[in-house]
């Protein structure tokens, strides 16, 4: 057998250094799954399959930084669940590497500290990849190098990419009573 | 540096990542340009909020045992004999009690753990971050720390270097900590730095136990006749991996 081939069961020994190891960013795995999912089950079911999938490869991890190991498994099983039972496209929009010029808007910024709703609503209108570079960076506290790893991308991508997350973020959080009026017409 | 530059390094400069000599640049750029120092205020409002507001979502209780149940193969601790919805509901009346207990105990008698002997390890993290404090050793190499601590303690603290673990060794100090001499083992992480106390245990005194205080996260447990506590501004999922390890470790 290869030795990266996936494994169903690990030895006891093997199974201690998982939950060692791996089972320590479990809140990670959930937290990313939540943001990228919505709902609180699908969260929870996803995690668990994502988990049960780095335990079966967990030989392919030899050394090095658990968590950008886990959360990378974990986007994976998200993005497939997303595809399967949300048809959802994934258009790559990350790619474009230039940042829009910041518009200047008459109203200042009216955001504070604990305005946990709107701030959830926001993030809840970004494309899954935009939210989940400001979830990894912002909530996850993963730098650059890591974004890089866990999303398969280069890291020259990752700083365009937080800066134009952040834009709409910015612009969703600027403009909230015109936003909700319109959707009530 | 234009406007158009400093635009994109905004994000890499809040976000920590640009170099020395790109800071400096920017900084300078930030004195003469309103427009961008304006631009820097409303990110680092949003990123505020966005650090602020508890919008962190952890896994629910139960969901990291019914993932170990549901992992194939055999187990370190094995539960014959009892169904998993038993063992769960065991579970939940044992922690039921210990929250009612909890809840009940006055502040003074809610000690988990010694309090003054965290407060004082978070301060002496705190002042080893002070320029020059950080390690009165400094050597990647296990076998050049540990010698260091002969003839400075009465005791041998385990030193091993956790580089293939993300947690570089990087050097050691002593300190002092509720009158007593221990040992400080300094790990990085990252760009952070971590600080594993060590002492030997008496009869009177173990450390257990985790926490948030000051900002910093800090975990304490026993082994081999040893107390630790380790305290970083890294995440607490980090700091009890670093546990993990040590308590694996021989």
């Amino acid at each position: 057998m290869p030795p990266d081939a996936p494994t169903d069961v690990l030895s006891q020994n093997d199974r201690s250094r998982f939950e060692a190891i791996v089972m320590p960013h479990l809140d990670a795995a959930y937290n990313l799954s939540r943001w990228l999912l919505g709902g609180r089950s699908e969260a929870e079911d996803v995690t668990q399959d994502a988990i049960l999938r780095a335990y079966r490869f967990f030989n392919t991890f030899h050394s090095g930084d658990a968590r950008a190991w886990l959360l990378q498994i974990v986007r994976n099983c998200c993005y497939t669940w997303l595809k399967k039972n949300r048809n959802w496209v994934d258009v790559d929009e990350l790619d474009d590497a230039s940042v829009p010029r910041e518009e200047q808007t008459p109203e200042t910024l009216a955001i504070s500290v604990n305005d946990r709703e709107r701030l959830t609503r926001a993030l809840e209108q970004l494309s899954p990849h935009f939210r989940e570079i400001l979830v990894l960076r912002e909530l996850e506290g993963c730098s650059y190098k890591e974004i890089a790893a866990i999303t398969s991308r280069p890291m020259g991508t990752i700083m365009s990419a937080l800066a134009r997350a952040r834009q709409q973020l910015r612009a969703l959080l600027t403009e909230p009573v015109t936003r909700e009026a319109r959707l009530e017409l | 540096m234009s406007c158009e530059l400093a635009h994109t390094r905004l994000h890499a400069y809040i976000d920590g990542e640009l170099d020395a000599n790109g800071s400096a640049d920017f900084n300078q750029h930030l004195r003469a340009c309103p427009t961008c120092a304006a631009a820097l205020g409303e990110q680092e409002k949003v990123r505020q909020a966005l650090q602020q507001s508890r919008l962190y979502s952890r896994a629910p209780a139960g969901l990291k045992l019914r993932i170990e149940e549901s992992l194939p193969g055999p187990r370190a601790k094995t539960t014959v004999g009892i169904g998993f919805w038993r063992w769960l509901a065991v579970a939940a009346t044992v922690l039921i009690v210990a929250v009612l207990t909890w809840r009940q105990l006055g502040p003074d008698e809610r000690k988990p753990y010694d309090q003054a002997a965290v407060v004082a390890a978070v301060d002496a993290h705190l002042r080893s971050l002070q320029p020059g404090h950080l390690v009165d050793v400094q050597s990647t190499d296990q076998h050049t720390v540990k010698p260091w601590f002969d003839g400075k303690l009465d005791f041998a603290p385990p030193v091993h270097d956790l580089a293939a673990n993300d947690f570089p060794l990087l050097g050691g100090r002593l300190d002092v900590i509720g009158g007593r001499t221990v040992a400080a083992l300094v790990y990085g992480r990252r760009k952070h730095f971590i600080s594993v106390f060590v002492e030997k245990s008496a009869p009177s005194s173990s450390w257990s136990g985790s926490g948030e205080t000051q900002g910093y996260h800090w975990t304490a447990w026993s082994k081999d006749g040893f107390n630790f506590c380790a305290v970083s501004d890294v995440s607490a999922p980090d700091l009890d991996e670093l546990k993990q390890i040590f308590l694996l470790s021989q």
